[in-house]
């Protein structure tokens, strides 16, 4: 069958393109068919980009939800085997509120989960994939890549600031330099520290750039072993060819409940904020009570300059 | 080309000043006319005139790259926006003012008037207090003495209207000043020109501290 061209919206031809993309890079289609109950999203409220959810009273009684996100569902119905790889892709309806008119939108969501024995060559693959992502989306595409043991390794190193912890890493989402020196100072927190909260906070650009600036930054407050860590991930990107694809940049913060290690946004050009994000997110797996790891990303259809 | 919302009125005249001595100059902004818009090819910017509650909207949006805001606007409205810098000028205050014989009762929620009703509930989700919001959208000051309210959190600058009205500051809620802000995605694909602009701008308010 021959589709004529013109009947396909931008935006379909875009979740077509990445979901070859997924496919060529070995991830298996994740299809949701079924109804969560609205507990598991009720858990995990904060994962969730905006925490309403539209519910439901199923033929048995339970309180069911339609799904404001894929993850949690994939996570809960997968097998939980630490010592292999699942690599699933999906693109569904997600039922979410919309910023701007603060009623629900049905939005079509696209991405993949690693969900199992997730080391650096596969946090390499997932972020590869997310360039090759981007690249489908747009010839002028951006994606930052940070890492949140570093930017809580620091926090905890620079003093007392367990009650203001949260705080400061939106701040670091800010890029709100002056603002994290003031409450740290008010906190007690050492000048040398402040100044490297501070560095890091303002750092951004390509890893040949930026990492030399970041093993200074890091060894003088004795993160040495932080930074060998992140350095190995940089190194892996090198091999998969992605290491001048991207920039880092401390800002990319999401909650450390869920996520941890690498997390990532994506940026194309005449969007006016990140179409792409993903991340590390063990916390999350050992919140529901899971042993593999896992890492992944969405790409959010709504956001893009498509038709 | 970079584009900057500026906040119409004085201190948007003030913050012009800094870009300029930053750069990024445009003469045509001096002169005496309506118009909104105005471009300098050669500097490579561009800068319009918004009202000072809606820079964040552009900047936000990206219709603005890079922009001036007060901190009470983006405590308010919480834009998803980079906050670069702190200018150090348009300072004032958040506060809880009342009339001088206010003695409040906890037996009740405090009715408080404000333009800010996020940073109000804020504030006195902070301190536990029970309160019933009323959002006034001017003269606020005029809300205690007709008995609309009991208090308000406003703006103080000098505290010569609060004074005028017989109110008289109870309580700090947080310093205000004006920021300078830019889109998410423009600090990544303007990066060269932003940081130029933060570097230049950064430099004139710590010479002046």
């Amino acid at each position: 069958m021959i589709i004529n061209d013109s009947v396909i919206s931008g935006g379909e031809k875009i979740i077509f393109a990445l979901r070859e993309i997924y496919f060529k890079n070995g991830f298996r289609p994740y299809r949701m068919s079924k109804f969560e109950e609205y507990d598991l999203y009720a858990k995990n409220k904060d994962f969730l980009v905006s925490d309403n959810v539209i519910t439901f009273t199923d033929t048995s009684g339970k309180l069911m939800a339609l799904k404001p996100d894929v993850t949690l569902s994939i996570i809960k119905n997968i097998k939980d085997s630490p010592d292999e790889i699942s690599r699933l892709y999906y693109n569904e309806n997600v039922y979410r509120i919309s910023k701007g008119t603060n009623t629900f939108k049905e939005i079509m969501q696209s991405g993949l989960e690693c969900i199992g024995k997730v080391d650096g060559e596969c946090i390499a693959g997932v972020v590869s994939t997310a360039v090759q992502s981007l690249q489908a989306i747009s010839g002028k595409f951006i994606l930052d890549v940070s890492d949140l043991d570093i930017v809580s390794a620091l926090i905890d190193r620079a003093g007392d600031l367990k009650g203001v912890k949260n705080r400061l890493i939106s701040l670091f989402g800010e890029k709100n330099a002056h603002e994290a020196a003031r409450i740290c100072r008010e906190n007690g927190a050492g000048e040398e520290y402040i100044k490297a909260i501070k560095e890091l906070i303002s750092l951004y650009g390509k890893p040949e750039k930026i990492m030399p600036e970041l093993r200074r930054i890091l060894s003088g407050v004795g993160l040495g072993g932080e930074f060998a860590l992140f350095e190995n991930i940089i190194k892996s990107f090198d091999k998969a060819g992605i290491a001048d694809e991207v920039n880092i940049d401390f800002s990319v913060v999401s909650d450390m409940n869920y996520y941890n290690g690498v997390v990532f946004k994506g940026f194309v050009d005449g969007a006016a904020d990140s179409v792409l994000s993903g991340g590390q997110y063990d916390n999350l797996m050992k919140k529901m009570k899971k042993k593999s790891k896992a890492i992944g990303f969405a790409v959010y259809t709504d956001r893009l300059p498509v038709d | 080309m970079l584009n900057v919302a500026l906040p119409k009125g004085r201190l948007g005249e003030k913050v012009y000043d800094m870009f300029e001595r930053a750069g990024f100059e445009c003469p045509s902004i001096k002169e005496q006319n309506r118009k909104l818009i105005f471009e300098n090819p050669e500097a490579g910017v561009r800068y319009f005139w918004v009202k000072p509650s809606d820079v964040a909207i552009y900047v936000e949006r990206g219709a603005a790259d890079i922009g001036v805001a007060g901190k009470d606007i983006l405590l308010e409205y919480e834009p998803a926006v980079y906050e670069l810098l702190d200018l150090g000028i348009g300072k004032c205050r958040m506060a809880v003012a009342a009339p001088a014989d206010f003695v409040d009762n906890p037996q009740r929620a405090l009715r408080v008037a404000t333009k800010f009703s996020k940073i109000a509930g804020d504030y006195y989700a902070g301190t536990g207090r029970d309160i019933d919001i009323i959002h006034l959208n001017g003269s606020i000051e005029i809300a205690p003495i007709l008995g609309l309210s009991d208090v308000i959190v406003d703006i103080v600058e000098t505290g010569s209207t609060l004074r005028e009205n017989n109110l008289k500051v109870f309580e700090s809620v947080v310093p205000i000043s004006a920021r300078l802000i830019a889109n998410k995605a423009s600090f990544k694909f303007k990066n060269e020109e932003i940081v130029r602009a933060v570097e230049g701008i950064s430099r004139l308010t710590e010479e002046k501290q």
